[in-house]
């Protein structure tokens, strides 16, 4: 056990583009409780040490996906992740990997929410249903096959968990590959041979060597490691199909 | 009122990128085992061109592999081998579909586990086998 500690140094990656070309540690001490989250941390330095510090927060509870940042060198939710895990510290607070850096803890969202755009993020139904018709009905086993993938907030993490994307970041990268698998394994989803495209490209899930960090720091259990793999399966059936069937294996 | 800078991201270096987190680096091990995985593919086709050349050739080939170099070669090349084993394996259920029995999900530790156990028997039997044959 550590001695109950008074106070925990948090340094902070700082880059102030109007001030600086390259970024800067620069090191706070805040008043440490046993149950203050690296985002209180964050928050105490903002509001009562240095105004100037910027960086993403919302829901403070690991739903809202937007307070994810490196902590001593990991990818994770601020908020989800407790100082009194990290003593004696300093705890040493990054923005996001891979992602280009706006301000201190700020990222550049803007190419993860195209990639998000392009694979159609929602339900195509197979044949459109009027209100009178009533609901797409689906069995429990049908919602099994995708409903873990629903489970994702969008904070990042896996992006700054993937070397592949760090590499090239035009690689679609596991969040959104995650997502355009839920859809397609949606059986009232009708939208398959629309993302195949995005799939089957270069930047698809090829462009992943399966290093499987992404599934470790998902904070939502998502596994999108797995859903990019079994894609790698899809995607050559999709390429091979289309020789011995005239309708290109197409269900 | 001031007017905001323009925008000037800031892109970190991927220098390295490898030693920024054991994760990375275990799995640069992982990689790099199947340098020997394909190095030994070669010296077994080596092995297959010298039988075809002969018994002359196909005796020299057997007596180059009891060389002390070939049996520290050997040595390596196992222990590669026992790393890309356990760690293929490990990431194996992240490449399946959900497979199910009996209405639930197989566990991803289940499937290592299967996996493991199926590398082990089969060395345990071609090992039975090269033993019981042996001259």
């Amino acid at each position: 056990m550590h001695e109950i500690a008074r106070s925990i140094d948090i340094e902070v990656l700082r880059y102030r583009p109007e001030q600086e070309d390259t970024p800067v540690w620069q090191r706070y001490t805040v008043p440490f409780t046993a149950d203050m989250s690296v985002l209180q941390g964050l928050q105490h330095i903002k509001d009562e040490l240095d105004g100037t510090l910027s960086f993403r927060w919302s829901c403070r509870m690991a739903i809202c996906g937007s307070c994810g940042m490196m902590i001593d060198g990991k990818p994770g939710l601020s908020c989800q992740t407790f100082l009194r895990d990290l003593l004696p510290g300093p705890v040493r607070v990054e923005a996001l990997a891979h992602f280009p850096i706006e301000r201190d803890l700020v990222v550049s969202v803007a190419p993860f929410v195209e990639k998000l755009e392009s694979i159609k993020p929602y339900l195509i139904p197979k044949t459109p249903r009027t209100l009178a018709e009533g609901e797409y009905r689906q069995t429990p086993a049908q919602l099994a096959q995708f409903e873990q993938f629903s489970s994702c907030i969008n904070c990042m993490l896996c992006y700054a968990a993937c070397p592949q994307y760090g590499l090239d970041p035009d690689f679609t990268g596991p969040g959104v590959l995650a997502l355009l698998h839920r859809y397609n394994a949606d059986s009232r989803d009708g939208g398959r041979a629309e993302r195949m495209q995005v799939l089957n490209a270069e930047e698809g899930v090829w462009g992943c060597t399966a290093v499987g960090y992404c599934s470790e720091v998902c904070p939502k259990h998502v596994d999108p490691a797995n859903a990019v793999n079994q894609n790698k399966l899809n995607s050559a059936k999709d390429y091979f199909l289309r020789f011995l069937s005239p309708r290109g294996g197409k269900p | 009122m001031r007017r905001p800078a323009p925008a000037r991201p800031y892109v970190r270096t991927m220098h390295r990128w490898w030693r920024r987190d054991p994760f990375f680096m275990r799995y640069m091990v992982r990689e790099a085992t199947a340098v020997a995985v394909a190095a030994y593919a070669v010296v077994l086709a080596t092995g297959m061109v010298r039988l075809a050349q002969g018994e002359a050739a196909w005796n020299g080939w057997l007596n180059a592999l009891q060389t002390p170099w070939s049996m520290a070669l050997h040595l390596v090349l196992l222990l590669a081998f026992a790393v890309h084993t356990k760690s293929w394996f490990e990431i194996m259920p992240k490449t399946m579909p959900f497979i199910e029995v009996g209405g639930h999900r197989v566990a991803a530790s289940t499937i290592t586990r299967a996996g493991w156990g199926a590398a082990l028997l089969a060395s345990a039997v071609l090992f039975a086998l090269a033993w019981g044959s042996r001259p």
